[in-house]
């Protein structure tokens, strides 16, 4: 039940990008087309998983028994950068197709906030490490849906008849603005 | 002079928000109020002064490999200090960045700035940009907030601006507000934008 809970929390209620606004940069940065925009989904979704797991133990096996709670910010995003690296590395070795899909967006990981958001969640929210990993995988989830229904909108935005003040980012911010209002929808299902 | 344009620079015409749309998880996040947004504002302009000032000093030490993990330690450093001066005097202040505070770190104005300007420039001068950013930052997150505020729940910086009749249009200071405002704003200037290119 729990895990239910968590898993609607993350994915729809509150979203990352939409409602926590957590990783906007590669939202709006990548969102030009439903191809690329799912490839940044996937490759995210890969490493915050990963690094929910690892920061776990790094927080729990050697941050407090040592008493250095206080450098968690510094040793998770070591964490993550050089996650980012280590799995960009082997998924060149061991799929180089995959890593024809995801290569570019692998390196702008390491600044996307979502993945640091989202470790130093987990250890606010005390999760345990099962559920540490569901909300890893389903705030993913949420952050690839919002980031590919978004791009599906952009696809048709771009050959749209837009005031030329509004051209760009405006408009995609004012749909990102839309999109939310109708996430909002999904507030009290929790 | 050449001093002062670095500066000048990142207030108006390279306006880390608005012009080159960086940090915008920050800027969308925490400015429901004019004063939260302000905050934050000054919170990122120390981190940008000290990374700016840290990295430049030490630009021909740092193996250009292994930079960018190095400037991000450096960052992690100024923001983990900013976090621990917050939580001891500002308290309710520490309580409403709540998260955004850690996530300065991976602010991309920040890491932009450290590689593009302060990487390959003398202190004095990194520091001009860092401040002249910091400050263009801090007024754009400024004057998100006031708009949103305003129309959000009728104040500005904590004063009441209408009296009881006003009713405020809550979506404001609701996430979908955030995305509407800066949008609109930067339609705005856009088209202010082209219409001082149209009569040039």
């Amino acid at each position: 039940m729990e895990i239910l809970k968590i898993a609607i929390s993350a994915m729809l209620v509150n979203n990352f990008v939409l409602s926590r606004f957590l990783g906007i940069c590669p939202f709006l940065g990548v969102s030009k087309k439903v191809e690329t925009a799912s490839g940044m989904g996937m490759a995210v979704a890969f490493v915050m998983t990963l690094a929910s797991v690892i920061t776990y133990i790094v927080q729990y096996a050697v941050l407090e028994p040592l008493g250095l709670a206080y450098l968690q910010t510094i040793a998770f995003i070591l964490v993550i950068a050089s996650l980012v690296q280590f799995v960009e590395m082997f998924i060149k070795k061991s799929s180089p197709s995959l890593y024809e899909a995801l290569g570019v967006y692998l390196p702008l990981i390491t600044t996307n906030c979502a993945v640091l958001g989202l470790t130093i969640l987990n250890i606010q929210e005390e999760f345990n490490l099962i559920e540490t990993i569901a909300h890893g995988i389903f705030a993913s989830i949420g952050f690839s849906l919002a980031i590919i229904l978004f791009a599906g909108i952009r696809e048709r935005l771009a050959i749209a008849d837009v005031p030329k003040s509004l051209e760009g980012a405006p408009i995609a911010l004012i749909t990102a603005g839309l999109m939310s209002i109708a996430f909002l929808g999904f507030a009290g299902l929790v | 002079m050449k001093l002062f344009d670095t500066f000048k620079n990142g207030i108006g015409k390279e306006n880390p928000v608005f012009i080159q749309l960086l940090g915008m998880c920050p800027t969308l996040a925490v400015t429901t109020t004019a004063t939260d947004g302000m905050a934050m504002g000054l919170a990122t302009t120390s981190v940008l002064l000290g990374s700016n000032l840290v990295i430049s000093l030490f630009r021909k030490v740092i193996p250009d490999k292994i930079r960018i993990p190095a400037f991000i330690v450096v960052i992690a450093t100024f923001v983990t200090l900013i976090g621990m001066f917050m939580h001891a005097y500002a308290m309710s202040l520490y309580k409403s960045l709540g998260l955004f505070i850690p996530l300065i770190v991976v602010n991309c104005l920040i890491l932009g700035r450290a590689e593009s300007f302060a990487s390959n420039n003398k202190p004095v001068k990194a520091l001009a940009d860092g401040l002249g950013m910091g400050i263009g930052f801090t007024l754009a997150l400024t004057i998100l907030g006031i708009v949103r505020e305003v129309l959000g729940a009728g104040s500005v910086f904590g004063f009441e601006l209408f009296g009881e009749a006003f009713k405020p249009a809550i979506v404001m200071i609701l996430p979908p507000g955030a995305f509407l405002a800066l949008g609109v704003l930067l339609g705005i200037i856009n088209w202010i934008g082209q219409k001082k290119a149209n009569n040039a």
